[in-house]
């Protein structure tokens, strides 16, 4: 680490730095054309996990090898993970439609968005032209890690602690939107629950499965129980018990 | 003995002065011993538990059934590869592949043993060290989690899904936990780089102890236990091993996220599974058992530290720590999935933060003369003992007893055995009785004594 250090502050670009450079940055680059241009949302969001692992080994590369893996670990680790929790929960067939809902709106969108990704490249180039970077040996001459812990607990504490605040007054407000309190008579312990299956009334053995298999592939159709009878405790609630015509039963030609 | 350690444990400017030969002869060690791992381990893991299940396990195929994994896997490499119709193909193909990548490679930074002489070169056994070892081996396994979860999404069916959803909660929430107990480690070690830390659990503090000088262990396990504790929970979580098994649960899911796999990606599925635990293993020795330094009664010979031998008592520790995974496997049911969160949330990382302030405290305090330190321990101390002794205790329901309890049922119930269990005699042993000849010995003289 020492020696890529000692590189990086010179300014000076080692050939190893320049070619992990050369072969991550069209794959970062890849990574957000295919997360914007990809259909499937799971597909979008591993398109920019590739993005943000190529960003990680570049911070590793300029002498930030902290940053670059809590990069790994926050962004990609946590953040998308939570991303594809949520995509995987709404399925698989969720794609975008094709569908123009304002005509022009792709063409003005591309058009603004490279014309804005030029004035920035643009922007930050002239910027840093020329530039010599001085004094990544001394921030980093403690050790990475050391040189960052001590800036987070000298200079910036008070910044630190009130980003931390409002993240967990956010996540505290988003939980409290999404709980549901109930009283504590409402809360019925296993004691409980296995007291009212045993109660008088009650029928503690398992409900008989519906007889899906013997005349139907529905699962409407009851079970049948010993005596001839039709069994209301076999199918769901919300369906009514009925004998299925022939008809209804036949299959339709719409399974795969 | 001190001096040999110090002279014997790498640091990290001893890293990156390897010829290309040496660092290709490193990468292929760490990847045998990931895939050896793997082929032993699945036998011993079945071995283990055949003997505690009282039955012999595979013993069929070579010596004590060595060559049964070996034979699985090729069987495995035979099988038909199944391609489900609704899967989605690039995803599903790569999944298995993230995940044994995400293994394997965390072993580059494990510390295998100290500096050796290989050719006449002087190099640490150890793939390669960076400050942020550490974190590389804990990024690298949340990026496993990658392999699961898309595993069971891209088999589109729904078994495969339920298993992949259960796995990203629970990963994301026993990495936290990881992550903090950890934390104590880099408090104490005052580092990142594995090899740092293992050098920093060398030397124990001497202790005097009724005129002796005992050798304090230096291990974390010992001296951070709270952490050590945490932590080994954390792992089995984040390997997915029993009892945290929740994403294959095989009582409910069938296999969970490998349901649709078959064939060769199976096989890597598995590969995955058991290097992750070895990786796991190592990363625990590593970071709570010392590395490679060996166990007590062993420094007494003062060549143990050096050389080739810690090798021997690294892999030594290794197999224990497997052997706890198979042991715990073979031992506890598993978790229902809101046990697993409570566990998580609401004990692991608690636990974790008070520890951590507590350990922050202690730091603070190390350096103040004796009186404020015992001031700065007594205090919060008889704090919460008060509060411990003072606490409102809950009051006991009036039990009633089992005669009213019976009294108090409703009518309708289910008949009840007789309270008493006052079986009657049967018929059959009394005929029996009956049936039997008086005794013809006649009585004899000390009959009455009798």
């Amino acid at each position: 680490m020492n020696t890529s250090t000692l590189l990086a502050a010179s300014g000076a670009v080692s050939g190893g730095e320049a070619v992990t450079f050369w072969i991550l940055a069209p794959l970062a680059l890849a990574g957000a054309i295919g997360m914007v241009a990809s259909r499937n949302a799971v597909h979008s969001a591993l398109w920019l996990v590739l993005t943000m692992l190529s960003l990680g080994v570049f911070y590793v590369l300029q002498a930030g090898p902290f940053i670059g893996m809590v990069q790994i670990i926050v962004y990609t680790g946590a953040i998308m993970m939570l991303f594809l929790f949520v995509l995987m929960l709404v399925g698989r067939e969720a794609s975008d439609s094709l569908i123009e809902v304002l005509r022009g709106q792709r063409i003005a969108a591309i058009g603004l968005g490279v014309g804005f990704a030029v004035l920035l490249g643009s922007g930050v180039y002239r910027a840093t032209e020329g530039t010599v970077p001085v004094g990544l040996e001394q921030a980093n001459s403690g050790g990475n890690v050391q040189g960052i812990a001590r800036l987070l607990f000298t200079d910036y504490v008070f910044a630190f602690e009130l980003t931390a605040a409002l993240l967990i007054t956010a996540t505290i407000g988003g939980m409290i939107l999404a709980h549901v309190e109930r009283r504590k008579e409402d809360k019925r312990d296993q004691v409980a629950t296995m007291k009212a299956r045993f109660a008088p009334g009650n029928y503690p053995g398992p409900r008989p499965g519906p007889g899906v298999f013997a005349t139907s592939s529905s699962v409407a159709t009851p079970a049948r129980l010993p005596d001839g009878r039709l069994s209301d405790r076999s199918t769901p609630d919300i369906l009514p018990v009925r004998e299925l015509t022939a008809e209804e039963t036949t299959l339709k030609g719409t399974e795969k | 003995m001190t001096t040999s350690y110090l002279a014997q444990a790498p640091s990290l400017s001893d890293f990156g002065h390897d010829p290309w030969w040496l660092v290709l002869g490193k990468i292929v060690f760490a990847f045998l011993v990931a895939l050896l791992g793997t082929l032993l381990g699945v036998w011993f893991e079945r071995r283990v538990v055949g003997f505690m299940q009282v039955r012999p396990g595979p013993n069929q195929l070579g010596p004590f059934g060595l060559l049964q994994t070996l034979a699985d896997g090729l069987k495995m490499a035979f099988k038909e590869d199944i391609l489900p119709r609704s899967a989605d193909k690039v995803i599903y193909f790569f999944a298995p592949a993230i995940s044994v990548i995400c293994a394997v490679t965390a072993l580059s930074v494990i510390p295998f043993g100290p500096m050796v002489s290989i050719f006449g070169h002087q190099t640490p056994l150890q793939v390669t060290d960076v400050p942020v070892a550490v974190l590389v081996v804990l990024a690298l396994s949340s990026m496993a989690v990658y392999g699961i979860v898309l595993a069971g999404w891209a088999s589109g069916s729904t078994y495969p899904l339920l298993g992949g959803l259960r796995s990203t909660a629970q990963l994301i929430s026993y990495e936290v936990a990881l992550g903090l107990s950890i934390v104590a480690v880099f408090m104490l070690a005052g580092t990142m780089s594995t090899s740092e830390i293992v050098a920093a659990q060398a030397n124990g503090t001497q202790l005097s102890l009724l005129g002796f000088d005992i050798q304090a262990p230096g291990w974390y396990a010992v001296l951070l236990f709270p952490s050590f504790v945490v932590f080994f929970i954390s792992i089995v979580g984040e390997t997915n091993r029993p009892p945290f098994d929740l994403p294959e649960a095989e009582s409910e899911l069938v296999a969970g996220f490998m349901t649709e796999y078959s064939s060769l990606k199976f096989a890597l599925i598995m590969l995955s599974e058991y290097v992750a635990m070895v990786t796991m293993s190592a990363f625990t020795v590593t970071l709570f058992l010392g590395g490679w330094h060996a166990p007590w009664p062993i420094t007494m010979w003062s060549g143990a530290n050096s050389g080739w031998w810690p090798l021997l008592w690294f892999f030594a520790k290794v197999i224990l720590m497997v052997f706890v995974f198979v042991w715990l496997r073979g031992t506890l049911p598993r978790l229902r999935y809101d046990q697993l969160m409570r566990l998580g949330w609401k004990v692991l990382i608690p636990i974790s933060l008070v520890w951590i302030v507590v350990l922050a405290g202690l730091r603070t305090i190390d350096d103040w003369d004796t009186q404020s330190r015992m001031y700065a321990i007594g205090i919060p101390a008889g704090i919460v003992l008060l509060a411990a002794l003072f606490w409102p205790s809950r009051k006991p329901q009036p039990q009633p007893s089992l005669a009213e309890q019976v009294e108090n049922r409703p009518p309708g119930s289910f008949p009840l055995p007789p309270m008493d269990l006052q079986v009657p005699p049967s018929p059959r042993t009394r005929r029996m009785v009956a049936e039997r000849e008086p005794a013809n010995v006649p009585a004899g003289q000390d009959s009455e004594e009798v």
